[in-house]
């Protein structure tokens, strides 16, 4: 193992018990020289590069999703109707394969950021859209009809009635949708995009120790992501939803 | 090693393929169904592999969900804790997953069925877990009254009863499994990945290979789903419950 001149900062001591792990984690840290292609590889610089590439995708494509995927399920589970195609997306969205979408953009869409965004973000729009949906329609009829009574359009009723009270579900699409996202983008490097997923699908250049770290870092990418979205849900869930579910599962 | 060595192989063979370039899968335009119905040999064992891989990770991960949702029903304090614990689980991308397996069980197909199984055990356990939840109280304290012990209430009423969601839970892991497990191919199994990847990205991009494995892995999974509404119409006719 070379010691890499460009190291950030030194490895930290590694036990050996954890074998290829070990010698993943080194490559996390360490620049190294590629002993299959030459050149130097590994280190954190290459990590940090290839994952803040995957982030922006995920970002952007989580935000896309979102602002496609809500209004429509919210609209549509407002109005009750439509709910043929929310079940559909839903399950279309779970029968894609992310290598074939992935594979058939290769094919005969194009390759580079804009398109894996695009692929990403199609990935991303389904579970939004039916937990919107699922969401709304769970709203108690009754609250919708009060706030009816006391004046409110229907706009006013989505955003300050509807919405608020599907938060839990909604939010429970959003992460599931990051998810995808995340799984997504990683293999967005046979898309000639320069995400985690070159580490991860590259052993003839990175070698076993490279892959592996490739995955620890997605890993700890998508449970990072999954704990704000988590933190993020806390926030925006109404006091008083918190405080009923505390209360029912008190009695319960 | 097969690992690397298998795209390797498929990059000797496009050589081959694209010297024919007045042919279909030669100019590599669109898709060729004559190329299709010439090799339809090459897709069998693909198909099979996944369609074993995909049965074999939802029995696996079936089996120890209703473990978990029969130990955790009369210990309540452990459901958030085996949601939790699978949940982490299921937010860590497949083909992360199979990969951190690599150095412990090595690559092929034991480490795919591992990884998918751990998913399908995230869905079925919280669908199990749901419908356990869901049983009317009135049907509890019916079998009580008929004397029932705990153990007779859980197979004889609870577990029937929940049947609708457990099936609903299957239906989903089933059908996200059939699209999982074409990244198998990355941890070192078969499956229709071998299509998309080794013989349709790596193949220069054969277009043909892709647009049919996509279609297979599409096909596959709505075949599945079918014989799942079957099922549950069969062995739950009181009750439909829509996988959402």
């Amino acid at each position: 193992m070379a010691e890499g001149a460009g190291a950030l900062i030194a490895a930290p001591l590694v036990p050996a018990f954890l074998g290829s792990f070990g010698g993943a984690i080194d490559f996390i840290f360490n620049q190294r020289e590629s002993v299959q292609a030459g050149g130097q590889i590994g280190g954190l610089g290459q990590i940090w590069d290839l994952a803040s590439t995957q982030i922006a995708i995920s970002v952007v494509a989580l935000l896309l999703a979102t602002a496609i995927a809500l209004p429509i399920g919210l609209w549509l589970g407002h109005r009750g109707v439509g709910e043929f195609l929310a079940v559909a997306v839903g399950n279309a969205g779970r029968a894609i394969p992310e290598l074939a979408l992935i594979a058939l953009m290769v094919a005969f869409i194009g390759t580079g950021n804009l398109n894996v965004t695009i692929a990403v973000t199609i990935l991303g729009i389904p579970p939004i859209l039916t937990n919107a949906f699922v969401g709304v329609r769970q709203v108690d009829r009754g609250v919708v009809d009060a706030a009816r009574g006391m004046g409110m359009s229907e706009l006013a009723i989505i955003a300050r009635v509807e919405l608020p009270l599907a938060i839990p579900t909604i939010m429970g699409g959003v992460r599931t949708a990051m998810v995808n996202i995340i799984a997504t983008s990683t293999i967005g490097s046979l898309a000639g995009v320069k995400t985690l997923g070159d580490l991860i699908l590259g052993p003839a250049l990175y070698g076993d120790e490279g892959v592996i770290a490739g995955a620890i870092v997605v890993a700890l990418l998508a449970l990072t992501f999954e704990l704000i979205l988590a933190g993020l849900q806390r926030l925006l869930t109404p006091r008083g939803l918190v405080l009923q579910r505390a209360a029912a599962r008190a009695s319960a | 090693m097969l690992g690397f060595v298998l795209p390797l192989l498929a990059q000797v063979q496009i050589r081959e393929a694209g010297s024919g370039a007045t042919t279909c899968e030669g100019k590599n335009d669109a898709f060729c169904p004559g190329f299709v119905i010439d090799n339809i040999n090459d897709y069998v064992s693909p198909f099979l592999e996944h369609i074993v891989l995909v049965l074999a990770s939802v029995l696996a991960g079936f089996v120890v969900a209703m473990v978990l949702a029969i130990v955790s029903h009369g210990r309540r304090w452990l459901i958030p804790v085996f949601i939790g614990t699978t949940g982490v689980l299921y937010t860590i991308p497949s083909i992360a997953l199979f990969l951190l397996l690599l150095p412990i069980t090595g690559r092929g197909t034991v480490t795919a069925l591992i990884a998918l199984s751990l998913y399908n055990l995230q869905i079925i356990y919280r669908n199990a877990n749901a419908g356990l939840a869901n049983v009317p109280d009135a049907a509890k304290d019916a079998g009580r009254g008929m004397g029932m012990t705990d153990r007779q209430l859980l197979w004889q009423v609870e577990i029937p009863l929940a049947v609708p969601e457990i099936i609903a839970g299957i239906r989903i892991a089933t059908v996200s499994t059939v699209a999982i497990a074409t990244l198998a191919i990355f941890a070192g199994a078969g499956g229709l990945g071998e299509i998309l990847y080794n013989e349709g990205i790596q193949r220069d991009v054969f277009k043909t290979n892709i647009v049919f494995g996509s279609v297979l892995a599409v096909a596959l999974a709505i075949s599945f789903d079918g014989l799942l509404v079957l099922a549950q119409r069969f062995i739950a006719p009181w009750r439909k419950v829509r996988a959402l």
